[in-house]
């Protein structure tokens, strides 16, 4: 018996080690000018889920285009990257939403200032289960489901069954959006809330995959992130329509009420390997945009124009 | 001898430091804790504090659900894993035959090494479906399905325990017991589990501590809603933990700002929940050791 708990523990000890290793994988200080004589320059990039699947084929596109270049992409949600380029951690932070007064303030403490950059436009599709009958929704009714006032789908035309409401986490700037412009309707003054039985949800993936198994459950996510398992339903500004779908069409023409632009700060004007990959991305990086759902940027302006604006001091 | 008495006086040092240290290090931690979250509860009203609305965008920082909603998940966790664990220790001490119980013990230590994403994962595209149309609930993301996750993970912690406790009551007692003409469940139900019942107690606390201070899973399955659980069906309905709320909102907020040290707060209110619970336990264990015996 005891030869046996010696034995598991071993195994444990193995697999502890084991991970402790592959967590020990050196990776290099992000943004470090000292070491550009190295074969491989690294930047680090972070923040927003809506961006980052985008800022992946993109970071993977540019490495196979530029060798000599490391870039590290993880998700987190908007003011995950954010504070984390505040804090110096990473070079661009990737976010669904601008910068809110008191993290530029927070950076201009640390001495950063932040350069901002639109990077794509995404329209963010509400959802439902696909045996779900209703497949039109006003403005209006999404913000009424959402604050709780709508709490069953016989209210909006669907069968009688109980709204569950999901969500992202409130460090989503999905979340943010959808607040300001759907739940409070674009109303600055407006003090609703989303109503507190709604279910965040710490990821995309937590909502689609609710979305494809409950048949009560409607959502919200950016467009790069619905699957067809799930039903896009068609949004109207009135009443009386039209009820639009989401697409990079709709987008582009301002048909469809729900979209945004997406954004990249970095740290400072950007220099060097960080200046190269924003300008790739912002120019030739736009093709791969409406691969993965989203809406490239008018044009493809180069890096000195419209898409950049930085914050005064 | 010589070098002898020194290795022995360099090894003994050595061991008293890192003691010593690991009681340094809680102590530090707990003073960072204090640092980070006390001025939550300087800088918010209580009538805030308390309330029941949980928007922290907004300045509501209403803990009353978070608590209530731990609290909830947990009990349901050790309601369902305590009868279970309790049971599978006895049958894996008094009930099995030998090979069984070679087999079953080493297995019991491996799903204690189960992470806890893992299982947050199965709970949240298996089982969440499941509960959701077994019981006809609106979503299948509550806190009972959180309390189903927690309660498995709770089990290893609990079963061995629990198994340690029972081996340690005395052959004599088990031989008294069957020698009065007791039958075999009798004496276990009767004479070895309540003389083991301090052990057993040890073992609850210590999955209840591993219940309330899970995180991942809990965070993957109970929806996160932060609602007042107070109706009769608030059971199957979604919950916000005090754990899943600090580790899904940790990672956005400004370090400094009156959220982030709200978060250290609940913090705080976690670790005091936790203390109280094991000195209930220490109490409980201490009252029964000085009465000895059986009773």
């Amino acid at each position: 018996m005891a030869r046996r708990g010696w034995l598991s523990w071993l195994l444990l000890l193995v697999i502890g080690v084991g991970w402790w290793w592959a967590g020990c994988a050196p990776t290099p200080p992000p943004g470090d000018q000292a070491g550009e004589t190295e074969a491989a320059h690294t930047i680090e990039n972070k923040g927003s889920d809506t961006l980052v699947n985008l800022a992946l084929a993109w970071a993977e596109e540019y490495m196979r285009i530029h060798p000599e270049v490391r870039i590290s992409v993880t998700g987190g949600g908007s003011g995950t990257g954010i504070a984390a380029m505040i804090n110096g951690t990473v070079d661009i932070a990737n976010a669904s939403r601008k910068m809110k007064p008191e993290e530029i303030a927070a950076a201009e403490a640390n001495g950063i200032h932040p350069v901002e950059f639109i990077v794509a436009l995404d329209a963010i599709a509400v959802v439902v289960h696909p045996s779900n009958p209703v497949d039109r929704l006003t403005l209006q009714q999404i913000s009424d489901i959402y604050t709780g006032k709508i709490t069953n789908w016989s209210q909006v035309g669907g069968e009688d069954r109980p709204i569950v409401l999901l969500s992202r986490e409130s460090n989503s700037g999905t979340y943010m959006y959808f607040l300001e412009h759907v739940v409070r309707l674009g109303d600055k003054e407006s003090d609703l809330l989303f109503s507190p039985d709604t279910l965040l949800m710490p990821s995309s993936e937590g909502i689609s995959t609710e979305v494809r198994h409950n048949p009560n459950a409607i959502g919200y996510d950016g467009l790069g992130y619905v699957t067809p398992d799930q039903k896009v339903i068609a949004v109207a500004r009135e009443p009386g329509g039209p009820y639009v779908l989401p697409s990079v069409e709709t987008v582009n023409d301002g048909s469809y009420p729900i979209s945004r632009p997406l954004y990249m700060y970095t740290a400072g004007e950007p220099t060097g390997v960080i200046k190269e990959y924003i300008e790739w991305i912002l120019t030739d990086g736009q093709a791969l945009v409406p691969e993965l759902g989203f809406v490239p940027i008018a044009g493809g302006s180069p890096l000195s124009s419209l898409s950049l604006m930085s914050y005064a001091p | 001898m010589h070098p002898r008495r020194w290795t022995e006086f360099a090894i003994e040092s050595l061991i008293r430091v890192l003691g010593l240290s690991s009681i340094g290090f809680v102590l530090l931690i707990f003073l960072f804790l204090l640092k980070e979250g006390l001025p939550a509860f300087l800088e918010i009203p209580p009538e805030n504090l308390l309330g029941t609305r949980w928007y922290p965008t907004f300045d509501l920082f209403g803990t009353l659900p978070l608590i209530l909603g731990s609290l909830l998940v947990t009990a349901t966790a050790i309601s369902i894993a305590l009868p279970l664990g309790v049971a599978t220790a006895v049958f894996v001490r008094e009930v099995a035959p030998g090979w069984a119980r070679e087999l079953l013990k080493p297995m019991i230590e491996v799903l204690a090494g189960i992470p806890s994403v893992v299982l947050g994962f199965f709970g949240m595209t298996v089982l969440a479906p499941l509960v959701r149309e077994t019981l006809d609930a609106p979503t299948g993301l509550t806190a009972f399905t959180g309390g189903l996750v927690l309660a498995y993970m709770a089990l290893p912690t609990i079963i061995s325990v629990a198994e340690d406790a029972l081996d340690a009551v005395p052959k004599s007692y088990r031989d008294a017991g069957l020698a009065m003409g007791a039958t075999q469940w009798q004496t276990i139900w009767r004479v070895v589990v309540p003389a083991a019942r301090s052990g057993i107690l040890t073992a609850v606390m210590l999955g209840m501590g591993r219940a309330i201070g899970e995180t991942m899973a809990v965070m993957m399955v109970t929806g996160n809603a932060a609602r007042m659980p107070l109706t009769l069906d608030s059971l199957f309905r979604p919950v916000r933990t005090m754990t899943a709320t600090i580790a899904a909102e940790m990672g956005e907020v400004a370090r400094g700002s009156t959220h982030y040290h709200v978060l250290f707060g609940i913090g705080i209110i976690l670790f005091v929940i936790t203390f109280l619970l094991n000195l209930i336990a220490a109490g409980a264990i201490f009252k029964k050791r000085r009465r000895g015996g059986l009773r």
